[in-house]
């Protein structure tokens, strides 16, 4: 294990990759450990976090199914077998007095190491503790590295016996909850990365929302890659009791750097009877430069189960960042007239390639779906929709709308569809629609006569198509992802 | 003089096979409203679209003053900003964009060319307003997206709508009688007519004398494979009417000969 490490400020990295305003690096103490994975490794992880039996049983079994496993390579994605061996799987803004200190002097470096991070998130626009507006409606849990930082709003939220804490604090302090609910809607076997996630995870969010309390502000996790050559995997548990109702958003940055980060996080939600959860992305990894050196590698499995009757489980996200991106949001409609829904705007731009889309599993009767996915390709990039919809025998009367809108901003990248339909319940109605476009010339010709100039017609187009995602998300965050949408696509026409 | 073009040959873009402009001239003074007619073919949409900066064509001689600037020099988005306006033949569809949206981006940006302030959300309402009953638009236009669900007539009328908003100097209106009923032809000639003054000029092109009925055009010029054959007045309009284009493409070809 390494000792403490400097940052190196490195402005002029962040200097040439001017686009990605997110790519500044924190200069702060940090504990990360060498790089490599072993048993040792996961254990060690396990005693840094102090935690309990049954959680280290669990990273174990994890860890030794995972050694049985091969790096899955079907998707429509091109890169290079990862070396697991040359990550780091565990970083955390360090506290060197923390062990022999005196408190005084243990607060003092603490406080004095929250600087900087507190820093880094103001600079991102996100509210930790000490930085946060009284009247925002908003709480937010910032995850930095490995560990979460701050959560903010914690003590309105507990008045109404919401627990909105990071992962490892939940470990910690609801074992029973924790206990009850980890790796049953994502088994630690279930795939490659959910089990390396299974056996390394970091930190993440915990979220229960109890019987028939409907949150009242949204929660928020914002997380942030920091440190070279490390993964990031975080486990969220989202736990809507019955007749309960929350929107959580879920934001994400890195700096640039110049190698492959990876990102391989696993979220679990299980949504009761009569509960509704809205759960957003705005995901903006640093994507890599234009000769695809560096960028996140986004390897994500998130699943969420529509356990009880009538229960609503909504994922919305607009994807603009990381280099390769491999997720599939999935809703398990187990609950009769349980409701799924996908909304989901993905664009790519220089050679990022994402291959995303959603799954909607239907057991319950009267179960219904709705997919949109509007994937918007540009550069030389690759733009994949694989999509499921899986009618079971015991469906009766589900229904499924889809609807795959691709466009395409220059003529040297590329959109695919492969939409899967598995039905086997005669009673089922399935509407499906595709269409892919190329930003036309006439609209921006249009646009330009009347005065507009190239780059506000592209976001103007690209915006109107993006609408009907867009009017999903929570407002401030539309407007987020209008931004980003502008800023990752400068330079992507002429 | 307002608009200046000199032996203008234009062809496809990167197809020297297809050459449509074969030396036209034209000029127009500011004020003046030149009705453009022709034979399918003979190049009335592509001197349009050469006027408006589109790149599907190439300019491969001659010169285009405007304003006393060589227009030839600036892409379509500054042309438009310096007051050329073109009404489409086929007005685009933008989903998702709202008018509003659209058209405020549009008038901010020419107000900023001639130093104005931008006109912020109430302005440009109340601004738009005015507009609207002028041209008998639908009260939620703005709220509609651009041109989605709009039939053939409320296409063309909202480009004229948006003429009005934008003020340009040159408007050029391509085709824009085709595929109107009478009643929608008399709102656009309405437009047009409201809009008319000592400062702005128009070109119409059409195939057709009714519209220019009632815009009553100063100079009517007949367009034929590439190049102006005959000028003259309104009256032009009515012996076209009667005569078709063959006798005065015969008169031109014979004039050729010689």
């Amino acid at each position: 294990m390494s000792g403490p490490t400097q940052y190196q400020e490195i402005d002029d990295l962040i200097g040439s990759k001017s686009s990605y305003k997110e790519g500044f690096i924190t200069t702060t103490d940090v504990e990360t450990f060498a790089r490599g994975l072993n048993e040792e490794v996961v254990r060690a992880i396990s005693a840094k976090k102090n935690e309990p039996q049954w959680m280290l049983d669990f990273r174990l079994k994890a860890y030794h199914h995972w050694l049985t496993m091969k790096e899955p390579h079907w998707a429509h994605l091109e890169y290079q077998p990862l070396d697991y061996q040359d990550y780091s799987y565990y970083s955390a803004p360090e506290c060197s007095a923390c062990d022999t200190a005196t408190p005084e002097e243990k607060a003092a470096e603490i406080s004095e190491q929250d600087d900087e991070i507190a820093k880094t998130f103001a600079a991102l626009g996100v509210p930790v503790v000490g930085n946060d507006d009284e009247n925002t409606n908003i709480a937010v849990d910032a995850i930095f590295d490995s560990v979460s930082v701050s959560t903010t709003k914690r003590a309105d939220l507990e008045a109404l016996g919401i627990i909105f804490c990071s992962f490892s604090e939940a470990v910690q302090e609801h074992p029973e909850l924790v206990q009850k609910y980890l790796g049953t809607v994502v088994p630690y076997h279930d795939n490659f990365f959910a089990t390396l996630n299974s056996a390394v995870a970091s930190d993440g969010t915990f979220v229960y929302i109890p019987e028939n309390v409907r949150c009242p502000i949204e929660l928020s996790t914002y997380f942030r890659i920091n440190e070279a050559k490390t993964g990031q995997f975080e486990r969220t548990i989202l736990i809507a009791e019955k007749g309960s109702y929350v929107s959580y958003l879920e934001g994400c940055s890195a700096p640039a750097r110049d190698a492959y980060q990876l990102h391989a996080a696993v979220v679990e939600v299980v949504v009761h009877e009569k509960a509704e959860v809205k759960y957003s992305t705005v995901q903006n990894w640093y994507p890599g430069d234009e000769n695809s050196e560096g960028g996140i590698l986004n390897f994500v499995t998130k699943r969420g189960i529509c356990e009880g009757d009538y229960a609503k489980l909504s994922w919305t996200q607009a994807e603009t960042g990381s280099a390769i991106t491999w997720k599939y949001p999935t809703c398990i409609l187990k609950g009769d007239y349980s409701i799924g829904e996908f909304y989901s705007v993905a664009l790519t731009n220089q050679r990022q390639q994402a291959d995303t889309g959603t799954k909607m599993i239907h057991i319950g009767k009267n179960t219904s779906s709705t997919i949109i996915s509007k994937g918007l390709s540009a550069g030389k990039s690759q733009n994949t929709y694989r999509g499921l919809v899986k009618i079971l025998p015991s469906a009766d009367n589900a229904r499924n709308f889809t609807q795959c809108d691709s466009m395409l901003i220059g003529d040297k990248c590329g959109a695919h569809t492969f939409p899967y339909i598995e039905v086997e319940n005669a009673t089922a109605k399935m509407e499906h629609e595709a269409t892919t476009s190329r930003i036309g010339e006439d609209q921006l010709f249009y646009c330009k006569q009347r005065g507009i100039s190239e780059q506000d017609a592209i976001s103007m187009i690209v915006n109107g198509f993006c609408k009907d995602v867009f009017k999903e998300l929570p407002l401030e965050f539309a407007q987020e992802a209008e931004e980003l949408l502008a800023i990752s696509l400068e330079g992507s026409v002429g | 003089m307002l608009l200046d073009v000199q032996n203008l040959k234009a062809q496809v873009a990167e197809d020297e096979s297809k050459q449509i402009l074969k030396g036209l001239n034209l000029q127009i003074k500011a004020g003046e409203v030149h009705a453009i007619m022709g034979p399918n073919g003979a190049g009335k949409s592509t001197l349009s679209s050469v006027l408006a900066g589109r790149e599907d064509y190439e300019v491969t001689e001659g010169s285009i003053q405007f304003d006393g600037e060589d227009l030839l020099d600036i892409d379509a988005e500054d042309r438009a900003r310096k007051g050329v306006f073109l009404a489409f033949q086929y007005p685009v569809e933008i989903p998702g964009v709202s008018n509003k949206l659209f058209l405020q981006t549009s008038v901010n940006a020419i107000r900023e060319e001639r130093g104005q302030p931008a006109l912020d959300m109430f302005d440009f309402d109340e601004f738009a307003q005015e507009k609207i009953e002028l041209m008998g638009m639908r009260k939620d236009l703005l709220e509609r997206s651009v041109n989605v669900g709009f039939s053939g007539g409320e296409k063309k009328r909202n480009d004229i709508f948006q003429m009005a908003l934008l003020e340009p100097k040159l408007c050029i209106l391509d085709e824009t009688d085709s595929g109107l009923d009478i009643d929608a032809m008399k709102v656009v000639a309405n437009g047009v007519n409201s809009l008319r003054s000592d400062e702005r000029s128009f070109i119409v092109v059409t195939h057709y004398q009714r519209l220019l009925d009632y815009i009553k055009p100063d100079f009517v010029h007949v367009l034929y494979d590439g190049q102006i054959i005959k000028t003259g007045g309104f009256e032009l309009v009515h012996e076209l009417e009667e005569n078709g284009y063959d006798q005065i493409v015969q008169a031109f070809h014979a004039q050729a000969n010689i």
